[in-house]
């Protein structure tokens, strides 16, 4: 069985899993950035305590299962969301889901994914696909951040949805419901301002000094420390996973504040205030110093400077990010929605 | 980032995908765009394996000088800290760390053995002498 499904490659797997879902139930108005937008997608956190290969842990990104749901919610549509404790049950419902014809968005676990190659399958659980159909033992797979639509076998498939540890995804799957009122444009523009709010919050308003805009001060401070702390070799294998969680498939740092100034330009769209469109250019610059701050840290990991002042040199080009972003914020806090 | 900044450097998606990004055309609008690779993350990529490359090694000689149990090989061999390892054999955290003392892991019984040994995706003769099949 085939459900007439339609392969769109995305820049993040979420966001990519909701456009998706939400175009196979005629919702063709929203793209990527909207859908990244409303879910209030854009957030940054240094995680203390936990380790993540050996090295510290940062997100640049909001829980997983948030961006679907909050859209989804924003939009009034309707989400069915379910988890499972025994696979077996897990499969027989995503057959019998596939067979009425629905596809399936699913959280997965990255390390057991076949069609990855080995140096990206790390124990990542917060991974995001859609089933869309099952011949022989072969279910089809559209995995947003591919380029086309795959395959994994039954085991494969069972497998990646009960990965193990962190964020396990415990068979999780969801799918848009099926008596929807499709979302007029004074809904879309309603379900903007509220992931713009929403993020506002969780980027300037979240107390403590290790999330949003603070996170990335005290993310600052601490690398300028690594050196130190560490030594040239671990400090530089510590900025390397610091680019990795920032450039790698799915959550990407600097590609995220373009994906959120893409946002602000197509909420132009709904919303006609010019405002936004000098907002999503400081967003274009976050994201050019993120990728320098990249360069910057590759210079490092490389071996090819190693004195205190490179490390420096990071610090000050995250305050300057930090900067950047609290002012577009805030400019987005003040903005007169009218 | 402009489109023609874009860049299309060499990395391990070669012939599996292209990434696709966002960047601006020359009015300053966004369009999307793919990408092969960048090599400021390919050689983080890069960083990364040769840590677990040392790691794994080290893990090896430790547990031929008998200071460890193969299970710390094969937990650096398949990038697993002790909470990952736990989630899939259901051991406590507490009870791996017994394991992994080389005179506790020789006295395991065969099922529990079996519980690592499919974890590590291995039999339990190759656990106990750290073979793997590279796949």
């Amino acid at each position: 069985m085939k459900v007439d499904f339609n392969h769109i490659q995305s820049a993040h797997c979420e966001n990519g899993v909701t456009t998706n879902l939400l175009k196979h139930v005629g919702i063709n108005e929203i793209t990527e950035p909207l859908a990244f937008g409303m879910g209030a997608g854009l957030f940054f956190i240094y995680i203390p305590f936990l380790k993540v290969n050996n090295g510290p842990a940062f997100s640049y990104r909001n829980m997983p299962g948030q961006i679907f749901k909050r859209t989804c919610t924003s939009l009034h549509i309707p989400v069915t969301r379910k988890k499972y404790s025994s696979p077996e049950k897990a499969m027989q419902e995503l057959d019998k889901l596939l067979e009425k014809g629905q596809p399936v968005g699913a959280q997965v676990g990255v390390y057991y994914l076949t069609y990855f190659p080995k140096e990206y399958r790390f124990h990542f659980n917060a991974h995001n696909l859609v089933v869309y159909g099952k011949e022989g033992d072969n279910y089809l797979i559209s995995d947003p951040v591919m380029e086309e639509a795959t395959t994994l076998t039954s085991y494969e498939l069972q497998r990646v949805r009960f990965a193990k540890g962190p964020l396990a995804p415990r068979g999780q799957i969801y799918y848009p419901g099926k008596d929807l009122v499709k979302p007029n444009k004074a809904t879309i523009a309603k379900a903007i301002k509220s992931g713009i709010k929403h993020n506002t919050m969780m980027m300037l308003r979240v107390p403590g000094s290790i999330v949003g805009v603070s996170g990335i001060r005290y993310t600052a401070k601490l690398v300028s420390k690594w050196r130190d702390k560490y030594g040239v070799k671990k400090g530089g294998q510590y900025l390397a996973q610091l680019v990795r969680m920032q450039e790698e498939i799915g959550t990407g740092g600097g590609g995220f504040r373009y994906i959120y100034a893409a946002f602000l330009q197509q909420a132009h769209d709904y919303i006609p205030n010019d405002q936004l469109l000098s907002i999503s250019e400081e967003f274009t610059r976050a994201g050019d110093l993120w990728r320098n701050a990249a360069v910057q840290s590759a210079g490092i990991y490389k071996g090819r400077i190693t004195a205190q002042a490179d490390f420096d040199v990071i610090r000050d080009q995250l305050f300057e990010i930090a900067e950047i972003e609290r002012g577009a914020f805030k400019r987005l806090h003040k903005l007169n929605w009218k | 980032m402009k489109k023609k900044d874009l860049p299309q450097d060499r990395s391990k998606l070669e012939n599996v995908t292209r990434e696709l990004c966002y960047t601006q055309d020359e009015k300053g609008e966004y369009t999307t765009g793919l990408s092969k690779g960048w090599e400021v993350k390919a050689k983080a990529l890069d960083v990364a394996w040769e840590d677990i490359k040392e790691r794994t090694a080290e893990a090896r000689a430790k547990v031929e000088r008998g200071e460890a149990s193969p299970i710390l090989f094969f937990m650096e061999l398949r990038l697993m800290d002790l909470p990952i390892l736990a989630g899939y054999t259901g051991f406590w955290k507490w009870t791996i760390k017994r394991h992994l003392k080389p005179n506790n892991f020789k006295k395991l019984s065969t099922k529990k053995l079996q519980k690592y040994a499919d974890a590590f995706d291995v039999s339990i003769e190759d656990l106990k002498h750290m073979r793997f099949n590279e796949s």
